[in-house]
C-alpha cells in the first residue's frame, strides 16, 4: 500500500532533456574512447570530428531549454529543492562552456595532426569531452555535493590533458604542478563544505541560504570559516591571486589548444561555481565574501597585469606566457561584479555583468589563441617577436589578432571589449566600490600597454624571410567563428550585454 | 540659411559620422577596376581626398541647412536605441556649439588629405595611412555629433589608436616614445573620465546629454557632482591639455608627421574643451562651480608656463625645435580657452569657443608651414635654421616667409585676425565672472592672462625675426617657394582666419544662443 509513495520518492523521474547537454558530451566521450580501439591508425582523425560534432550537438540541445524553467533531481520535502536546474544562468554558462570546448576542439584537430606521434588521440578526445561534460554540469548544480563532483569531473581530466604529451618533461612537470595545487584547493573546499553542512544540516544551496540566516550562535564561527574555505576552491579555478602560480607554467607546458581550453572553460567553471556559492548559497554572508572577493579581484588584476607587462618579447613561449598572465588579469575583472554583488541591492544584475564579460572574453581570447596556434605551427617557440610583420604575410590573420587584442584591451575598434568593461565598471560604481573601479581603471591602462605593444608589432616590417602559413581548415573555422562573433558583438553589444540588465536565476 | 528637409539633414549628419568609417574599410580593400589610377599608392591617396572631400561637402551642406535663427536647438537629430542593457542610444545632433567644430574638423582633414596626396608621407604604406586618417576623422566628428555620454566616450577613445599609429609609423625622431606617452596619458585620463561619466549616468538614471543638460544637475547631489567633475575634468584636461597634465603634447607634436600635428592641434585638443562645455557646464554645474577657480588658476599658469617655455626655446643657442615651440604655444592658447570656460559666463564661454576655432585654424596653418619648412631645409631646429643672422625666409622664399609671419601674428592675437577675439572675450569674461565666483581671484587671473598675451607677442616676434629676417648671402641657395598644392591647402585657413577676425559675428551668432541655453540649464 505504502510501497508506491516510497518508490516514488526513491526512484526519481529524470528530465532527460534538461540534463542532455552534459550527458551528450560525456556519452560521446565514451564512444570516442571505445571507437579508438577499433579504428586503424590512418583513420584516427574521425575521432576528432566526432568529438566536434558531439560538442556541437550538445550545444544545440540547449535550444529546447531556452525557457529556462526546467529542473530535475528534486526532493519534495517541506521546501522543494533541486540538484539540477536549467535556468537562464545555467544555459548561458553551458553555452559558453560547450562553445569554448568546441573551439578548443577545432584547434586540437590541427594540433593533433601536427603532433601525431606524441599525443594519443583517443585518450585526448575522451579527456577533453569528459572535462567539458563536468564543466557543463557545474553551472546547473544546485547542491554542494553535485557542485564539488562537477568541479572534479571538470578538473581531473584537465590534469591529464596538460601532461598528455609523451616524453615531454615540461608537460609532465606542469601537469604535476597543476594537479598538486588543485587537489589541495579542492580539499580545502571540501572541508569548508563539511563545515557548512555541519552548521546547516543541508547541502541544497537554497536551503543553505535559508538556514545560514539563523545558525546557532555556537556554530556561527564554524559557518563563517566554512564559507571562506568553500570559496577558496573556486577561487583557485578562476586562477585568482594568490592561487594563480600554476597558470603560466601550465599554459606553456600544455598543448596550446588545452591552454586555450583552460583559459576559457577552466575560468568559466571557477567563476560560475563562485557565483553559485556566493549569491545563491551564502547571500547572508555577503559582508564576509564581498570584501574578500573585492580584495582578491584587485590583487588578481594587478599581479596578472604587472607580470604580463614584464614578459620579454624574445623569450621562448612569450606569446603563450603573455596570454596566460593576461588571463589572470582578466580573471580579476571577472571577479569585480561578483564582489560588487556582495554590496549591491540587486546582486543578480551585477552577476550579469560577469556573465556578459565572460562571453566577450571567451570569444576574443579563443580567437587570440587560434592565431597563436596558427603562428606556432611555423615557429615552434611562439615568441612575441615571431609575430613581427605578420601583416605582411597574413594580413587577415594579423588584422584579426589586432582586433582580438584590442577587444581584450577594451579600445575601439574592439567596441565589445570596451562596453563589457563599461558594464563591469558600472557594476562596481553602482555598488559603491569606487576604489575598486579606480584600481581597475589603472589596470586597464597597464594592460593596454602590453596589448598594444603586441598589436604594433604585427604591423612592423618583417625581419628576415617571411614565412607564409597555409591555414588548415579547422583553424580557419575557429578563426572565422571567433572573428565573426567579435565583429557581430561589436556591432550589436546588446547580444551579450542584455545579461547585465536582467536577472539570470 | 537654405531650407533642407529634416530627414535629409539627419542623413547628412549620420553620413558625416559613418562615411569616414566606411571609407577607412574601403581604403584597405583593393581598388575596384576603373579607379586603379597610376599606381595603388596614388589610387588610395586619391580615395582619401575623395572621401574627406565628400564629408566636407556634407558638413558644409549641414551648415547651410542649419537653422541659424534657432542655433540653440539641437538639429538634424537621430535617436535610436543601440544597447538597451546599458541605456546607450545612438543620439546624434548638432547645435551652434558643435556645428563650427564639425565643419572645422571636416575642413582640416580634407586639407590634410589633399596635402598628403601631393606629398605622400614618408614611412609605411599610404594605404594604412589613409585608413587611419579616415578612422581618426570619424572619431573626431563623432565626438562632436553624439549626444550620449557613453557614445561620447567611445568616440573619444576611437581617435587613440589611429593617432598612435600615425605618430609611431610616420613620425620623426623619438616617435615610439612620444606615441606611447600620448596614448598612455590620454588613456589614463579617459578611464578616469569613464568612471565619472558612469557615476553621472547611474545617479541620474540616463546617459542622454540633452536630458541631463535640461535637468541641469538637479537630480545629482552636490557631492556626486564634485566627484564626477573631478573625474571627468581630469580626463578632459589631459586631452586639452591643461598644465600640469600637458607633458605629452610637446613630444607628440615634435615627433608627429605634419598631417598628424595639424590634426592633433587643430582637432583633437578641441575634443577636451568641447567636453568641458558640453558635459561639465550644463550637467554638473554645482560641481563645476566648486572647481572653476582652480581650473582658472591652472589655466593662467598654463598661459604663463607655455609662453615662458616658448621664450626659452626661441632664445639664441637654446636648440629650440619650432614644432615643440608651437606645441608649447598651444598649451598657452588652450589656457585662454579654459579660463574662458572657468568664468561660467556667456561672454567667457563664447570667447572660449571662438578661441577654440581660431586656434584650430591658426595652429593648423603654423604646423603646415613648419612642415613645409622642414621639407625644404631638413630641419626644424631654430638654431640650425637661423644660424648667426637669421634664416632670411623673406629673401629665400618670400611667400613662405610672408605666410609664416602672417600665421605668427595671427597667433599672437593681432586685432583683425581670428586669434584676437577669443582671447579678448575670455579675459572679458574673467573681468566679470559668474555672480557667485570670487571676483578678486578672477581679476588676478585676468591680469596674469593679459600679461601672458604680451609674452606670446614677444616669442612670436622673436620667431619671426629669427626665421623670416636676416641677410641673404649672394650664393645662398634659393628655397622652393610655395607650391600650388600648398597654396590650395593653406588658402582656406588664411582666408578663414581673416574672415573670423573681421566678422566675428558669423561665429559668435552661432555659439551665443547655444551657450546661453547651456548655462541657463537646457531650457530657456
Amino acid at each position: 500500500m505504502s510501497a508506491q509513495p516510497v518508490a516514488e520518492s526513491l526512484v526519481q523521474s529524470v528530465d532527460w532533456l534538461a540534463v542532455a547537454p552534459p550527458t551528450i558530451a560525456a556519452a560521446v566521450g565514451l564512444v570516442v574512447l571505445v571507437a579508438d580501439l577499433f579504428l586503424p591508425e590512418a583513420r584516427k582523425n574521425v575521432l576528432g570530428w566526432t568529438s566536434v560534432a558531439g560538442l556541437a550537438s550538445a550545444a544545440l540541445l540547449l535550444l529546447p531549454l531556452l525557457d529556462g524553467d526546467r529542473s530535475t533531481f528534486c526532493v519534495n520535502g517541506a521546501t522543494r529543492a533541486c540538484s539540477y536546474t536549467a535556468d537562464h544562468f545555467t544555459l548561458v554558462i553551458q553555452f559558453l562552456v560547450l562553445g569554448g570546448a568546441l573551439l578548443a576542439a577545432l584547434l586540437s584537430v590541427t594540433n593533433l595532426k601536427d603532433d601525431e606521434r606524441r599525443v594519443p588521440p583517443g585518450e585526448f578526445w575522451f579527456l577533453l569531452l569528459s572535462s567539458a561534460a563536468g564543466a557543463a554540469l557545474l553551472p546547473a548544480s544546485r547542491d554542494l555535493a553535485t557542485l564539488i563532483v562537477a568541479l572534479e569531473v571538470a578538473s581531473l581530466p584537465a590534469f591529464a590533458l596538460v601532461g598528455i604529451r609523451h616524453g615531454d618533461k615540461r608537460s609532465s612537470e606542469a601537469a604535476l604542478k597543476f594537479f598538486l595545487s588543485s587537489v589541495t584547493a579542492t580539499a580545502v573546499s571540501l572541508m569548508g563544505i563539511s563545515f557548512v553542512y555541519a552548521s546547516t544540516g543541508t547541502l541544497y544551496l537554497t536551503q543553505v541560504a535559508q538556514r545560514l540566516t539563523h545558525v546557532d550562535g555556537q556554530l556561527h564561527t564554524l559557518a563563517q570559516v566554512g564559507v571562506v574555505l568553500t570559496l577558496i576552491g573556486f577561487a583557485f579555478k578562476t586562477a585568482a591571486v594568490p592561487f594563480h602560480f600554476w597558470v603560466p607554467d601550465t599554459y606553456v607546458g600544455a598543448p596550446l589548444p588545452v591552454a586555450a581550453y583552460l583559459s576559457v572553460v577552466g575560468k568559466a567553471v571557477g567563476f560560475s561555481g563562485l557565483i553559485l556559492v556566493t549569491v545563491v548559497a551564502f547571500p547572508s554572508y555577503a559582508d564576509v565574501w564581498g570584501p574578500a572577493l573585492a580584495a582578491l579581484a584587485a590583487l588578481t588584476m594587478t599581479v596578472g597585469n604587472a607580470a604580463a607587462l614584464r614578459q620579454q618579447a624574445t623569450r621562448a613561449y612569450s606569446a603563450v606566457r603573455l596570454l596566460a598572465w593576461s588571463s589572470v588579469g582578466q580573471a580579476g575583472y571577472l571577479l569585480v561584479p561578483i564582489a560588487a554583488a556582495g554590496y549591491a541591492k540587486d546582486p543578480q544584475k551585477a552577476i550579469g555583468s560577469t556573465v556578459a564579460y565572460a562571453l566577450m572574453y571567451a570569444a576574443v581570447n579563443l580567437g587570440a589563441f587560434a592565431v597563436a596556434a596558427l603562428v606556432g605551427r611555423g615557429r615552434a617557440l611562439n615568441r612575441i617577436s615571431d609575430y613581427r610583420g605578420l601583416y605582411a604575410t597574413n594580413p587577415l590573420t594579423a588584422l584579426l589578432l589586432a582586433f582580438f587584442l584590442l577587444c581584450l584591451a577594451g579600445l575601439p575598434p574592439g567596441v565589445i571589449g570596451l562596453f563589457a568593461k563599461v558594464t563591469v565598471f558600472s557594476a562596481a560604481v553602482d555598488a559603491g566600490l569606487g576604489w575598486l573601479a579606480v584600481v581597475m581603471a589603472v589596470n586597464v591602462v597597464i594592460a593596454l600597454f602590453y596589448y598594444l605593444q603586441w598589436t604594433a608589432l604585427l604591423f612592423r616590417a618583417p625581419e628576415g624571410e617571411p614565412a607564409r602559413h597555409r591555414v588548415p581548415a579547422p583553424l580557419t573555422a575557429a578563426l572565422a567563428l571567433t572573428g565573426v562573433l567579435g565583429v557581430a558583438l561589436s556591432g550589436a553589444p546588446q547580444l551579450v550585454l542584455r545579461f547585465a540588465a536582467t536577472g539570470l536565476f | 540659411m537654405i531650407d533642407i528637409n529634416e530627414s535629409v539633414m539627419q542623413f547628412l549628419l549620420a553620413f558625416v559620422v559613418v562615411g569616414p568609417l566606411l571609407g577607412a574599410v574601403a581604403a584597405l580593400l583593393p581598388a575596384p577596376p576603373g579607379l586603379k589610377g597610376k599606381s595603388p599608392e596614388q589610387a588610395v591617396l586619391r580615395h582619401g581626398v575623395t572621401v574627406t572631400g565628400a564629408i566636407l561637402v556634407a558638413a558644409l551642406v549641414l551648415a547651410l541647412g542649419f537653422d541659424h535663427h534657432h542655433a540653440s536647438k539641437m538639429q538634424a537629430t537621430t535617436d535610436i536605441s543601440w544597447i538597451p542593457a546599458l541605456d546607450v542610444r545612438i543620439h546624434l545632433g548638432i547645435d551652434g556649439i558643435s556645428l563650427p567644430l564639425l565643419v572645422l574638423t571636416a575642413l582640416l582633414t580634407f586639407l590634410c588629405a589633399l596635402y598628403s596626396y601631393f606629398k605622400p608621407p614618408a614611412g609605411g604604406s599610404p594605404k594604412a595611412f589613409v585608413a587611419l586618417l579616415l578612422l581618426l576623422e570619424s572619431g573626431t566628428l563623432a565626438t562632436f555629433a553624439v549626444l550620449d555620454l557613453l557614445l561620447f566616450f567611445l568616440a573619444f577613445e576611437m581617435v587613440l589608436i589611429p593617432m598612435y599609429f600615425l605618430i609611431a609609423r610616420w613620425g620623426g625622431e623619438g616617435r615610439t616614445r612620444a606615441a606611447w606617452k600620448f596614448i598612455l596619458f590620454t588613456l589614463l585620463g579617459s578611464v578616469v573620465m569613464l568612471l565619472g561619466l558612469l557615476l553621472i549616468g547611474i545617479k541620474a538614471g540616463t546617459f542622454d546629454m540633452v536630458a541631463l543638460a535640461t535637468d541641469n544637475g538637479r537630480s545629482l547631489s552636490t557631492s556626486v557632482q564634485v566627484i564626477a567633475v573631478l573625474a571627468i575634468g581630469i580626463g578632459l584636461a589631459v586631452k586639452t591639455p591643461m598644465w600640469p597634465l600637458h607633458s605629452w603634447l610637446p613630444d607628440a607634436h615634435t615627433a608627429a608627421p605634419t598631417v598628424g600635428s595639424v590634426l592633433l592641434a587643430g582637432v583633437l585638443l578641441k575634443m577636451g574643451t568641447y567636453g568641458f562645455v558640453r558635459i561639465l557646464l550644463p550637467i554638473a554645474p554645482h560641481g563645476f562651480h566648486t572647481f572653476a577657480p582652480y581650473l582658472a588658476a591652472f589655466a593662467v599658469v598654463g598661459i604663463i608656463y607655455g609662453s615662458l617655455a616658448c621664450l626659452a626655446l626661441a632664445r639664441h643657442g637654446a636648440k629650440g625645435d619650432l614644432k615643440r615651440l608651437i606645441a608649447y604655444s598651444s598649451v598657452g592658447h588652450m589656457g585662454f580657452v579654459l579660463l574662458g570656460i572657468a568664468t561660467m559666463t556667456p561672454t567667457g564661454v563664447n570667447g572660449a569657443l571662438f578661441a577654440n576655432i581660431a586656434h584650430g585654424l591658426i595652429t593648423g596653418l603654423l604646423f603646415f608651414l613648419v612642415g613645409a619648412l622642414k621639407d625644404r631645409t631638413g630641419s626644424t631646429d631654430l638654431d640650425t635654421l637661423a644660424e648667426e643672422t637669421g634664416a632670411a625666409l623673406y629673401g629665400k622664399a618670400p611667400r613662405l616667409g610672408g605666410l609664416l609671419a602672417f600665421a605668427a601674428v595671427a597667433s599672437l592675437g593681432l586685432p583683425g585676425l581670428a586669434g584676437f577675439w577669443g582671447e579678448m572675450l575670455a579675459l572679458f569674461g574673467a573681468f566679470k565672472p559668474a555672480a557667485d565666483l570670487s571676483r578678486p581671484a578672477f581679476l588676478t587671473f585676468m591680469a596674469i592672462g593679459a600679461f601672458g598675451t604680451l609674452l606670446t607677442a614677444a616669442y612670436m616676434l622673436i620667431v619671426v625675426r629669427r626665421v623670416c629676417m636676416g641677410g641673404v648671402e649672394q650664393e645662398a641657395p634659393k628655397l622652393a617657394d610655395v607650391h600650388g598644392y600648398e597654396f590650395a591647402a593653406w588658402t582656406p585657413l588664411v582666408a578663414l582666419t581673416v574672415v573670423a577676425g573681421l566678422w566675428p559675428r558669423a561665429l559668435l551668432g552661432l555659439t551665443d544662443p547655444a551657450v546661453h541655453q547651456l548655462l541657463a540649464g537646457g531650457t530657456r
